[in-house]
């Protein structure tokens, strides 16, 4: 643990919001208009910290600590998160489960606050979400299961600075299908297309975004920003496997998964422009589809 | 080992005294809860000192009965259980003191602290012998007292219904531990436990005869799916502090059996032994939990939520057979202490749930979830114990809950990683993770219900937090959970619990992983310590107003209109369909200005409903021939006893002159 291991989590810090610039960038472009800014999260952010709150009379502290659960766990994942190939500052053998139990931490607390709003739509998103998420966990463990089996190792930094391009030729298929569950995964927790529309103005048709509806200012862009943060610390494992650039030169592997993170955020937006939303009978078989990717990897996987 | 033999004399004196006490309620109420809690704190001295030096202390008293002897032992095992049995029994002594004090007109109080004390003395007892008779005893004085706490409120017919399923139950589970220890004794010459640990050469039928008697008799006492129909009826039956106590601790002695007899069986195990737990502890897992969303009740949703934990738990004693006999033994220790660990972990987590559970119902009068809602508001310390351990029931960092369930599937990781019982290994992977994903469901479902929102229904908006001494124990137990939850990765490597766990030591490193992770922890929690004050920061000196809640467009919400317990499980008990069956009754609106329309759904447990109805039909009628032999005179069945005896000794004579 030097000052340097402190660059990846601060890096994430810094350029998780740009991810979601990028994407909405994308989107714009697919749409031909020229679309906001790529700093417009930032704006975003610094704008909602400026201002006030408005509580409904019905809501409990329990509301409150909805923004900062979900902040600072957001938060937290950082410190477990490989930068590429650099392992992260708390690199321990089982940190994927703290990493998966963290994400919980941030959806449990955010559903409770869903259920103080007294309203029927956060509830019924926050239904919606449980239950895809319910789903998505063993996706995302089988997913690392897979990984460990491949590289005997049992901490996400080890197991991805070992997925290099020889780890490609000899199991290509099966980190293909990993990358596809783990992408899945990405889509169903962060609330992209097809699972979710971040974009939709139906409260009806929302998961995620009518969960944190009665949010304002402040706890707002606290929801906002570790929204923001969780989808970067699942693309940062999505491109640790897919770009397995492993030279041992901090900068130019840093530079390369860079590179990667904001690759993935343009194939997020492409996803999001040429695709529909799943009917929500249709989720539950993506995930479930997620699920048996990852087992078929284990056994393309077995040697 | 005296002071074990005085707190059991405690424990019955003062139950006896408690009667004596008879209508006197305040007597009565004061000697058995001060009667509980000294015994529980004098036996606790030496289960501490055994678990701190890890050397077992043992003991045994001149007894004639035959077969048997007063042989009595803790060693680590025993002390392992013993803590949270001891724990939890002086604070739910406590509860249940101001808990009962309701009932002060309406009946004696005498009985149920005779049958408290009782419980908790065979519970003990059970733990700490060493002889197949004396344990057997033990286990039946057990069944009996927890039977007659259980039917407590024997006026209401749900109630003596679930009692009757309970005994029943109760009864056909120890006729399997009955087998179990005759075929055990009979390889061993003897019933101690100590001649049945060497038994020479176990033939492995009479091996693995012995372990499927184990998992059935034990099994039914810990809830395994298929034979947990009683506990989702009796232990929401119970006055909410025993049902603290059955669901913390008496279960887990169903697991504590299955660990002794796999010690007395140790060396004759085989893989599928493990196979045959994982399974069990799979579908018991994802059955409970499944079952736990479709109850609208709130106690019978933590009853079914216990089955799921025990499943937890067989799934990582399945992982650690299986990893024994492939010769792995990392994954066997991991998935062994993360199930011990578990052990201790929901022992306080469902003791807390179930009192706090018993608050609201003290409270509001009903633990229907439909008709509750905002009881936060009235009830904030209720509503913090409570969200305390939903959050730690569903793994969540930096609580106790997430680092037993760490363990078991670090064991399974660990089996992946070196390339060994990688299909076990998956399987509790794949289940676990679905499981966890679940429990998240459930309890975010009970919690939000219940104490957030508005109330539904009149009856939740009178009540308040409990009395300061129901209080004190709510937050003593939350805080517990908070405190082991972030202690618990430094105190895994020390010696006192490594004499229990048995971690091991080397690859993976386990000291080193949990440096890491109570490093994590104790980061996380200053994260969350640093964003709240941040958060108070930003909008000191802000303007923070009240206003409504968003109504998307709807003007006149009403509390009715709000996501009920039914509705939000709804997605997840459709996709699962075929596993939870659920009762569906319509009343549809009629004609263009309908009046009225209803919706109510219940879950249906089929094994309950179905499969043991059938049975048991069946059996009744068959039987019914020997009905004649019931005479209802005790004379009479005297006479049977001795006929059947000479019987017997005509016999033995010529079999063994």
């Amino acid at each position: 643990m030097s000052a340097a291991g402190l660059a990846p989590p601060l890096l994430g810090l810094a350029l998780a919001p740009l991810l979601l610039g990028i994407v909405s960038r994308t989107k714009a472009l697919f749409a031909g208009r020229r679309g906001a800014p790529l700093l417009q999260p930032y704006h975003d952010l610094a704008r909602l910290l400026k201002k006030g709150a408005v509580y409904s009379p019905t809501t409990t502290w329990a509301f409150r600590a909805t923004p900062v659960v979900t902040l600072a766990a957001g938060i937290a994942v950082l410190f477990v998160l490989p930068f590429g190939s650099l392992p992260a500052l708390l690199a321990f053998d089982g940190d994927f489960l703290l990493f998966a139990a963290l994400l919980a931490a941030a959806r449990f607390f955010t559903i409770v606050g869903a259920f103080d709003t007294a309203s029927s739509f956060p509830a019924l998103g926050a239904s919606r979400e449980a239950t895809f998420s319910a789903l998505a966990e063993p996706a995302l463990l089988l997913s690392v299961a897979v990984l460990t089996y491949l590289t005997g190792s049992l901490s996400l930094s080890t197991m991805l600075g070992a997925i290099t391009g020889l780890e490609w030729r000899q199991a290509g298929p099966a980190l293909v299908l990993v990358a596809a569950a783990l992408f899945v995964v990405l889509l169903a927790e962060c609330s992209r297309i097809p699972i979710d529309d971040p974009g939709t103005h139906l409260e009806l048709t929302m998961i995620h975004e009518v969960m944190v509806l009665d949010h304002g200012g402040p706890d707002l862009a606290f929801v906002l920003y570790g929204s923001a943060l969780k989808l970067w610390a699942l693309a940062a494992l999505v491109a640790g496997l897919l770009v397995p650039v492993r030279t041992g030169q901090v900068a130019l592997d840093g530079l390369a998964f860079l590179g990667g993170m904001i690759g993935l955020a343009i194939v997020l937006g492409v996803v999001e422009s040429t695709m529909a939303r799943l009917r929500l009978h249709r989720v539950p078989q993506l995930l479930v589809g997620a699920s048996a990717f990852a087992v078929l990897a284990l056994l393309l996987a077995l040697r | 080992m005296p002071l074990l033999l005085l707190a059991l004399g405690v424990l019955a004196t003062s139950g006896l005294a408690a009667v004596a006490a008879g209508r006197r309620a305040e007597w009565a109420t004061r000697a058995g809860v001060s009667g509980a809690v000294l015994g529980s704190t004098l036996a606790l001295v030496p289960v501490i000192s055994v678990l701190a030096s890890g050397s077992p202390i043992a003991f045994e008293l001149p007894w004639s009965v035959p077969g048997g002897s007063f042989r009595i032992a803790i060693d680590p095992l025993s002390a392992w259980f013993l803590v949270p049995l001891l724990g939890l029994a002086a604070v739910t002594a406590i509860y249940g003191g101001v808990y009962l004090a309701a009932h002060r007109g309406e009946r004696s109080l005498g009985p149920p602290w005779l049958f408290f004390n009782a419980l908790v003395a065979t519970m003990v007892l059970v733990v700490v012998a060493r002889n197949a008779v004396l344990f057997l005893i033990a286990w039946e004085c057990m069944a009996v007292a927890s039977f007659f706490l259980v039917t407590f409120d024997h006026d209401r017919e749900a109630v003596r219904k679930a009692g009757w399923i309970y005994l029943v139950a109760s009864h056909l589970g120890t006729a399997f531990l009955l087998a179990l220890f005759a075929v055990l004794g009979h390889a061993a010459g003897s019933l101690d436990f100590e001649r049945m640990e060497r038994i020479a050469d176990l033939s492995p039928t009479l091996a693995t005869v012995a372990f499927l008697l184990a998992v059935v008799g034990f099994g039914t006492k810990a809830g395994w799916v298929p034979f947990h129909v009683w506990l989702p009826e009796a232990h929401p039956a119970a006055p909410s502090h025993v049902s603290a106590l059955l669901s913390g601790v008496m279960v887990k002695l169903g697991i504590y059996g299955v660990l002794r007899t796999l010690g007395l069986l140790a060396g004759s195990e085989s893989a599928w032994w493990g196979w045959l737990l994982i399974g069990i502890g799979a579908v018991s897992g994802l059955y409970g939990i499944l079952c736990a969303l479709g109850q609208t009740d709130l106690k019978r949703m933590l009853a079914y939520s216990t089955v799921e934990n025990t499943g937890l738990i067989a799934m990582g004693l399945g992982l650690s057979v299986v990893g024994g006999v492939t010769g792995h033994p990392w994954m066997a220790r991991l998935a062994h202490a993360g199930a011990l660990l578990h052990v201790l972990n929901h022992a306080l987590l469902k003791g807390l749930l179930f009192l706090a559970a018993g608050a609201v119902l003290h409270a509001t009068g009903t633990t229907d979830m439909e008709r509750l809602g905002g009881v936060a508001k009235r009830m904030p310390w209720t509503a913090a114990a409570f969200l305390t351990a939903s959050a730690a029931i569903a793994a969540l960092p930096p609580l106790n809950g997430f680092v037993g369930e760490l363990l078991i599937l670090l064991g399974a990781y660990a089996g992946l990683a070196a390339h060994e019982s990688w299909l076990a290994g998956l399987a509790v992977i794949a289940a676990l993770g679905l499981i966890a994903g679940l429990v998240a469901l459930a309890f975010t479902r009970a919690f939000g219900v219940v104490f957030l929102g508005e109330p539904r229904d009149a009856s939740a908006r009178c009540g308040a937090d409990p009395p300061p001494a129901m209080r004190v124990v709510l937050v003593v137990l939350a805080g517990a959970i908070v405190v082991l939850g972030m202690a618990l990765p430094w105190a895994l490597s020390s010696p006192v619990l490594q004499s229990v766990l048995d971690l091991p030591v080397g690859q993976p490193d386990v000291a080193a992983v949990f440096a890491r992770l109570g490093l994590a922890f104790a980061g996380f929690a200053v994260l969350l310590f640093a964003a709240a004050l941040a958060r108070r920061g930003l909008l000191a000196g802000r303007s923070v107003e009240s206003g409504p809640t968003w109504g998307c467009g709807f003007l006149r919400p009403t509390p009715r209109m709000q996501y009920t317990a039914s509705s939000f499980a709804e997605p997840v008990l459709s996709l699962f369909a075929p596993l939870v069956r659920m009762r569906r009754q319509i009343a549809a609106p009629q004609g263009p200005f309908p009046l009225s329309a209803a919706l109510a759904e219940r879950a249906v447990d089929p094994f309950l409903s179905v499969i043991y109805a059938v049975i048991f039909a069946a059996l009744g009628r068959g039987l019914g021939w020997f009905r004649w032999l019931q005479q209802g005179r005790v004379q009479l069945y005297v006479l049977y006893i001795a006929v059947t005896l000479v019987a017997l000794l005509v016999w033995a004579t010529r079999v063994a002159p």
